[in-house]
């Protein structure tokens, strides 16, 4: 049967940034302008995040099926097409400064927005291998974005080929669970025999190994440090947030829509929270370098929200009505925890200085004293990471508690909060030096970093949201409540 | 439910507004900064004193309540009020903060806008804290207040500063996130965050649609909001986070953190532990008192040894906070409005000893105790108010301190005469230490030339001490006033904690004579009572 035009509409949002990253390319060898390709990589993403409206309108199955439009795919299309957008807003003055390409980065990062775009709706097991694909490979490539430096290469290099081995656990998962289903749609593993089945478990161990990796989970999450740390820094912003979310979304909707899934994996999600919360917070603890600090602490964030997996595999067996409020945990602390990392990179970004060399801790210290708005924001969202009230990370982390305590995982809520006065450590101690302890005379005699009205925009942007959400989370938590959420 | 206005939520946000007023402010004009700081936690004291007239005498119950729908999904609700009990912790705060404000003027000189800002901000978060009635909320203040201080430790503390503020951060942090799980679990169980609500629900048999916790979830739920509480307070063996703390703050963030901060602890198991989790209360209290007591006992002994002036207050805080968890954990009436007399009485003399010690520091830049010696020469206007506030915290009768402290012990004493006796040690060792370092630092041979010059009280600082003093004087002879407010609150608490024992009962029937001792006994409780004001 053909496809219909009502299809496409499902599929719109993907559709539009594939077409802007092709045009980017097309035009890369016409144009010199920078700021053309940067124009056209904003108004892609603009356009393809609005797109998401027109097909969140037109919801239903798309492509007999492949794909679902519905409200959950919307707030991931919304997701990470704000994230596309404020990356590259941060990156422009980023490429400029270190003298790369920008027509390739920012198609690339089309490509990856696609990418996530369909593994948000994907509905079917190889339309989200499609979309891993789409996101990983353009990872793998911007990981390695600036190829003169050996850390760039190096954290490519990693994650390429660690992801690649995670693809390939994907791949055969997805073939495991066909063999035993005899189908690769989701909406198809409704059957009780597949509850005992060991194939069907296998493949969908398999599957959360994958899908394991790309969120960092341990004992997964190995790759995180040195890929995070060697990638041009807008690159690891886009990663904190975007495939982040994305891998997490294709998780929850094959919890909601294969009853089987939720019956086997309840000790798996408890096991691998707390080693994740662990493995990414004692991590942090020794970090002396920034962005290394922030990307283990981004591997203690996969934990706390898988403690809100392991609620809702526990809540899905008494029906998705029970597990709602634990869906709603994941997407609502997924928003809170986007708009921070975005910001936080944003700042370590400019502050990198060319070639990325003022990471470490000590380049930070007395930035209160020599710009104050800047660490300000910092701290803004080191206090949301740490789940401090008034920001949207404590709204995060609270229904994440409130999911766990609500199914019983009370020790799991315990290891949770023992994880984040670890945490709280860390993040203290990057507020600390900011503001407790003295700038080096070197970095006091230099002139302070300039932020162009770009990276301003981001970051008043990220930090309103942070506040906005700490405090009135109603909207947000109204939307990702409602019944119809997931469309079935 | 709204009755008066919007009183409650001027007061908290207050100080918001002119925190945020100064942040605009250009930051190299000090005094200016300085003089509106002042202007807004003065205006801020006399809305305080508003609230006095909306809470009667004898009425039980929260007044002036706020309520507004904010999130409806888990319903979070703003609801505010108050109580005899938090009235006048609420008045605490608000009068030491200006207090604070004035003991700044001088010494502090960089960064002065933020340090204003921190202050009020940290107002902010204490008051909210007092008047909040809705668990969320309450426990949203409680967290938002610990940053403001750990700025003022960090940034324009001691030596040490920076350690003191994390591991002050990080021990409350480690509590509050287990009594966030016990809230989140009291959520689950009844469906509210509303204090109001659960504690009815609480109270109903379950055969009426309450809620009947078992003993061992009720236990758990006790500890969480427990730990939370008595590491703010701190109890024994929680408390090594005061010392550093206190020595490494300025003047102005000891003044706030003895003054009001640890009073959120103990006002959390006033409001908390004791009308949530009544049975738990019972079955702990041994356990608390015993802590409580080991915390006077030690608290006045590590206090007597030490070199540190400062840290010798600080362990006197530590004992002395030992004094009003005894009371409350007695769960006598009088020792329940000891205790919170104590909680005021602790806040303004401790207050103004932090304040007399930040002077001392002022002069000659060290706390040791050995560098001073015979100042009462140079400064004998500084000596004598020194005197003074060491006298009130040590009870001295016609004093502030004297009166909680004797509550407490009069109340301990119906319900254990053996925790009464060992707590009054306390009170002989307060007497020790307090005197004796101030033989030591104002009496004797100036031994050091520097003392010889040092520059008496200026007239700023002779303001800051007469107020104190004022208030030290009339908490002292005019308790009533405090008395008859806390304590129709005071015994709504006990109430819900042994409804079946009230305190009449406690007088064992016995033989004649024994009972007519008992009952000359209770006569002259009743008269004490009334002179106190007690319904």
């Amino acid at each position: 049967m053909l496809p219909r035009v009502i299809d496409a509409y499902r599929v719109l949002p993907e559709l539009v940034w594939c077409g802007f990253g092709v045009l980017a390319m097309l035009m890369q060898p016409f144009v010199r302008s920078r700021h053309f390709f940067t124009f056209l990589a904003l108004i892609g993403a603009l356009v393809g995040t609005a797109a998401s409206v027109t097909s969140a309108m037109h919801a239903g199955p798309g492509f007999e099926g492949l794909v679902q439009s519905d409200s959950f795919s919307f707030f991931f299309r919304l997701l990470v097409g704000t994230v596309a957008f404020l990356v590259v807003l941060v990156a422009e003055p980023y490429l400029e400064r270190e003298r790369l390409p920008c027509a390739e980065f920012y198609a690339l990062l089309l490509f990856a927005t696609a990418g996530m775009g369909v593994l948000a709706s994907a509905q079917e097991l190889l339309t989200a291998f499609i979309g891993l694909e789409m996101s990983s490979i353009s990872s793998y490539i911007l990981a390695g974005y600036r190829r003169d430096s050996l850390k760039s290469s190096e954290s490519a290099m990693k994650y390429f080929l660690l992801g690649s081995f995670a693809t390939a656990f994907f791949l055969y998962g997805i073939a495991l669970v066909y063999g035993a289903s005899g189908t690769t749609k989701l909406t198809g593993m409704g059957s009780e025999e597949l509850f005992h089945s060991t194939y069907f478990e296998l493949g969908l161990a398999m599957i959360l190994i994958g899908l394991g990796f790309k969120v960092a989970a341990a004992p997964f999450q190995v790759w995180t440090p040195d890929v995070y740390e060697g990638a041009p820094t807008p690159v690891t912003a886009l990663f904190s947030a975007g495939p982040k979310a994305a891998a997490f979304a294709l998780l929850l909707r094959i919890f909601a829509t294969v009853p089987a899934a939720t019956h086997f994996w309840f000790w798996a999600f408890w096991t691998l929270a707390a080693l994740t919360m662990f493995a990414g917070n004692l991590g942090a603890l020794v970090q002396t370098n920034v962005k290394r600090l922030l990307a283990y602490s981004s591997i203690a964030h996969a934990g706390y929200i898988m403690v809100a997996f392991a609620a809702v595999t526990f809540m899905a067996r008494s029906g998705a009505a029970e597990a709602a409020p634990a869906y709603a945990a994941v997407l609502f602390y997924l928003l809170s925890y986007a708009l921070v990392k975005l910001g936080a990179f944003t700042i370590v970004s400019q502050l990198g200085g060319t070639g990325e060399k003022n990471l470490s801790l000590d380049d930070y210290a007395g930035l209160s004293q020599r710009q104050p708005w800047v660490a300000a924001a910092l701290s803004v969202y080191l206090l949301s990471l740490l789940g401090l009230p008034v920001t949207a990370g404590f709204f995060g982390k609270f229904y994440i508690f409130k999911a766990a305590v609500n199914s019983h995982l009370l020790w799991l809520a315990v290891l949770m909060a023992i994880n984040s006065v670890i945490g709280a450590y860390y993040y203290l101690r990057v507020i600390v030096v900011m503001y407790m302890r003295e700038s080096s005379a070197e970095a006091a005699a230099a002139p302070p970093v300039g932020f162009p009205l770009t990276l301003n925009f981001v970051l008043a942007f990220t930090v309103a949201g942070t506040l906005y959400f700490g405090l009135f989370p109603n909207q947000v938590l109204n939307f990702i409540l409602q019944p119809t959420l997931l469309g079935r | 439910m709204l009755h008066g206005g919007h009183l409650l939520s001027v007061l908290i946000f207050f100080p918001a507004v002119g925190a945020l007023a100064l942040l605009l402010l250009r930051g190299d004009d000090h005094k200016f900064i300085r003089i509106i700081a002042l202007i807004v936690s003065l205006a801020e004291f006399l809305f305080s004193l508003l609230m006095i007239r909306a809470v009667p005498a004898g009425a039980t119950g929260y007044h002036l309540e706020e309520y507004a729908k904010w999130i409806n999904q888990p319903p979070i609700n703003y609801h505010l009020g108050v109580d005899g009990i938090s009235l006048f912790l609420v008045i605490l705060t608000t009068f030491l903060t200006p207090i604070s404000i004035v003991a700044s003027w001088k010494n502090i000189e960089h960064r002065v806008k933020e340090f204003f800002v921190m202050l009020l901000m940290l107002e902010v978060g204490v008051v909210g804290v007092f008047l909040s009635l809705d668990l969320f909320l309450f426990f949203l203040f409680w967290e938002v207040m610990l940053i403001p201080m750990a700025f003022l430790i960090g940034i324009w503390g001691h030596d040490r500063r920076v350690y003191a503020a994390v591991k002050f951060v990080l021990y409350t942090m480690a509590g509050s996130i287990l009594m966030l799980v016990g809230i989140v679990w009291l959520y689950n169980a009844t469906g509210t965050f509303d204090l109001p609500t659960i504690q009815t629900l609480l109270h109903t048999p379950a055969s009426q649609g309450g809620l009947e916790l078992a003993s061992r979830t009720e236990m758990l739920l006790f500890l969480a909001f427990f730990l939370a509480f008595a590491i703010k307070v701190p109890l024994f063996p929680l408390h090594t986070w005061l010392p550093d703390a206190h020595v490494e703050a300025p003047t102005a963030g000891s003044v706030m953190l003895a003054g009001v901060l640890l009073k959120m602890g103990t006002y959390g198991m006033i409001r908390f532990c004791l009308p949530l989790f009544p049975e738990a209360s019972r079955r702990a209290a041994g356990w608390v008192a015993v802590l409580a007591i080991i915390g006077i006992i030690y608290g006045a002994l590590v206090a007597m040894v030490q070199p540190n002036l400062k840290k010798l207050v600080a362990y006197s805080s530590v004992s002395h906070l030992g004094f009003v968890v005894l009371g409350i954990f007695a769960f006598h009436n009088i020792s329940m409005q000891g205790a919170v007399y104590q909680m005021l009485a602790h806040g303004i003399s401790t207050g103004a000893l932090f304040l007399l010690v930040g002077m001392l520091y002022d002069r000659r830049h060290t706390f040791e105790i050995s560098e001073y010696g015979g100042l009462a020469t140079p400064m004998p206007k500084l000596a004598a108010f020194f005197l003074f506030v060491a006298l009130s915290s040590l009870g001295l009768p016609m004093l502030n301190g004297f009166v909680g402290e004797y509550l407490v012990l009069l109340g301990t004493y119906q319900r254990h005469w053996g925790w009464a006796s060992w707590a009054a040690l306390g009170v002989i060792f307060s007497a020790c230490y307090l005197l004796w370092s101030y033989q030591r630092v104002f009496f004797g041979e100036i031994t050091r030339e520097k003392n010889r010059t040092l520059p008496d009280a200026s007239a700023r600082e002779k303001w800051i001490l007469a107020t104190m003093v004022v208030v030290t004087l009339w908490m002292g002879i005019g308790s009533t006033f405090i008395t008859r407010r806390t304590a129709a609150a005071a015994q709504d608490v006990i109430d819900q904690v042994e409804p079946q024992r009230p305190y009449e009962a406690l007088v064992p029937k016995e033989t004649a004579p024994q009972a007519k001792r008992d009952s000359a006994r209770a006569a002259a409780n009743i008269v004490a009572r009334e002179r106190l004001g007690i319904r």
